[in-house]
């Protein structure tokens, strides 16, 4: 296989594991730009609809339909988890409490999912059954293409969906000011569970994507792929929905190009092992380069 | 002059307290209550008092979440290690003379606080320009390169140093689980972290904490406070590691300072409540114990934790102890119904 071939298919890999990071920031960033907390349970989520679809993909097989229908139940699943965290946990806390206590929150029922998960479904890893049986195109699997294209729908749908519906638009106008957008009669309370519920339904949507992919589920498998989507939306700019997609897909770019040649670059002192460290890496860089992110915009803070 | 007496009695009171805890160690001992398991969980409790309390600095007192405390800890832990295995073999190949297990230790402990700090001030420059959501972010990053990059060093895993192999954990470490040695440091590291808070450095990040531009107008360098609080922290935390390092079992584990080691030490702050030494002494050794105590609890620990933790958010979002500190010769005073000075119950830190 020739340089330029290996090249073109690290970058089609990194698409695909970049539209999934893409979808998981899309979450983030909804829920970020809607309350301004960092939810930290929303990689739990993946873990979530993981479960739903390892629950009811022998269901769905069992009554004859396709194995990838589940992501409907899988959907729904998450959607109500989001709605709960934020209604049983992160609204009380925003009631009350600071910044600081509303972030603890959010550590917390992430801990809180993982070790739920693990009391009812154990620590070993489950593995899903195929969910999709797609033929390989030029070397590259069917499942990477249809990732990116379900990345593609999805993020051009939600796009759609802000900017053309009433809901959509509401959103904006919450996370643009939330007093503001009362006064002039959103439902803000209503706005930010809608939010929840679409930012953890792409999530699921995630999930689906991680196992045509890998085909296992484990309770701590949201942990790090939120931190790296989590990445994404703050190298995008958090908050800002292009940006959660634009920094997904640079973020699963970038590890699979420093994963494929960062060892030949630096003659084998960097190894393909330190991928995780090179992405937190770019983090820490871009947050003290331009906090805002690529395209965010510069608020000057006030006294 | 009456303040100042005032003060030197708490002083001595305080002594006396953590001599007879000393003493009450000494006993057991003696009695034959120590044994290893009871002592594994003595010094559990003493480095988890000192990373609670060390974290408390930068969470409870400078008001800043920071996510990878147990990134310093892996620092100071690994570098502790290391220096006391190269000690070790210098003074086997004869290039040094020979030193008592005591002195090795000591001289690990230090080079790993050290090698902590220095990461500190690495962590604590960003924070010249972020706060809150951000920084809890960026030091969590920090927390995972660190992992990541000693998991990669050929020299921290294996036998370590040259015999090293990259990839595994780190085995032959020298043992020290002296109860009163351990116990001494424990005691000397939260001494030195109430002085700091105490001080001039103390009140300012407490300042800082209540509004950063306030004080930043009246004066303080802010950027120095912060910087110096991470430092320091660190710092502790590195001796924490290097107590954990040879706690005994001999070998360090990389995947042993993920970040959900760092949510561990943030749970007993947050419980203890942010900016309550007392509070992050107290919630340290009880969740050090309590899992060892109650085995069947042990299983659905972290669950039950996280339920905690948001009940306590909600209901009580300044943690069991808020900003109360505890002070024995308050409690002495107040038992022989002698009124303390107003200032000197300030100095003990009723901040």
């Amino acid at each position: 296989m020739d340089g330029l071939t290996l090249f073109i298919q690290q970058i089609i890999n990194g698409l695909r594991v970049g539209s999934v990071y893409a979808l998981i920031a899309l979450g983030y960033t909804m829920v970020y730009g809607i309350i301004r907390l960092i939810n930290f349970a929303h990689g739990d989520f993946i873990m979530v609809g993981a479960y739903a679809l390892f629950f009811t993909v022998p269901l769905m097989i069992a009554a004859g339909m396709p194995a990838w229908m589940s992501i409907v139940f899988a959907v729904f699943v998450c959607a109500l988890t989001g709605i709960l965290v934020e209604k049983l946990a992160y609204s009380p806390v925003r009631a009350r409490g600071n910044n600081m206590s509303a972030l603890i929150t959010a550590i917390a029922m992430s801990l809180f999912l993982e070790n739920f998960a693990q009391t009812l479904f154990g620590a070993n890893p489950k593995q899903v059954g195929t969910l999709f049986n797609l033929p390989t195109i030029l070397g590259i699997s069917g499942n990477t293409f249809l990732t990116i294209l379900i990345g593609v729908v999805v993020m051009v749908s939600l796009s759609l969906f802000v900017k053309y519906t009433k809901n959509g638009q509401a959103m904006l106008a919450v996370s643009e000011d939330k007093e503001a957008s009362l006064l002039m009669g959103v439902n803000v309370n209503h706005t930010i569970t809608l939010t929840f519920a679409i930012g953890s339904g792409l999530a699921a949507v995630a999930s689906l994507m991680y196992i045509a992919q890998y085909n296992q589920v484990t309770n701590m498998m949201g942990s790090m792929l939120g931190l790296k989507a989590f990445v994404a939306a703050v190298l995008g700019g958090i908050g800002i929905i292009p940006g959660a997609m634009l920094g997904g897909l640079v973020i699963g770019i970038v590890e699979s190009l420093s994963k494929a040649y960062i060892s030949t670059i630096t003659g084998g002192v960097i190894t393909s092992a330190f991928s995780d460290a090179i992405v937190f890496s770019i983090l820490i860089i871009v947050l003290l380069v331009k906090p805002t992110g690529i395209l965010g915009k510069n608020t000057g803070e006030k006294v | 002059m009456r303040i100042r007496k005032d003060h030197t009695r708490s002083l001595i009171v305080s002594l006396a307290g953590v001599c007879l805890l000393g003493l009450i160690i000494f006993l057991a001992d003696t009695l034959g209550l120590m044994d290893s398991y009871i002592r594994g969980i003595f010094i559990q409790c003493c480095f988890a008092v000192i990373m609670a309390a060390s974290l408390n600095l930068v969470m409870g007192y400078l008001g800043q979440i920071a996510l990878g405390h147990a990134g310093f800890m892996a620092v100071g832990a690994y570098t502790s290690a290391l220096v006391t295995k190269a000690i070790g073999l210098a003074i086997k190949a004869g290039s040094m003379p020979a030193l008592s297990n005591v002195a090795q230790f000591f001289i690990g402990l230090l080079c790993g606080a050290i090698a902590a700090a220095l990461f500190g001030l690495l962590v604590g420059i960003p924070a010249l320009r972020l706060r809150g959501d951000y920084l809890a972010i960026i030091t969590l990053g920090f927390g995972e390169i660190i992992r990541v990059v000693i998991q990669n060093l050929p020299f921290a895993g294996g036998k370590g140093l040259a015999n090293g192999q990259a990839g595994q954990a780190l085995i032959g470490i020298m043992r020290m689980n002296d109860l009163y040695i351990i116990f001494a440091v424990t005691v000397v590291c939260v001494a030195i972290m109430i002085a700091f808070v105490r001080s001039k450095f103390g009140r300012a990040i407490i300042a800082i904490r209540e509004d950063d531009i306030a004080s930043s107008a009246a004066g303080l360098n802010t950027t120095h406070y912060k910087v110096l609080t991470f430092v320091f922290s660190a710092f502790f935390a590195g001796v924490a590691g290097a107590i954990y390092a040879h706690r005994g079992l001999g070998t360090l584990q990389y995947s042993d300072f993920t970040f959900l080691k760092s949510t561990d030490f943030v749970i007993m702050v947050v419980l203890g409540g942010m900016g309550s030494m007392t509070g992050s002494v107290v919630t340290a050794v009880l969740l050090s114990v309590l899992p060892e105590v109650l085995r069947a609890f042990a299983d659905y620990r972290m669950l039950l934790y996280s339920i905690i933790l948001v009940l306590m958010m909600i209901f009580r979002p300044t943690g069991l102890f808020g900003t109360y500190e505890f002070s024995l010769y308050r409690l002495l005073s107040r038992l022989f119904r002698k009124k303390p000075e107003t200032l000197s119950s300030a100095a003990k830190g009723d901040v």
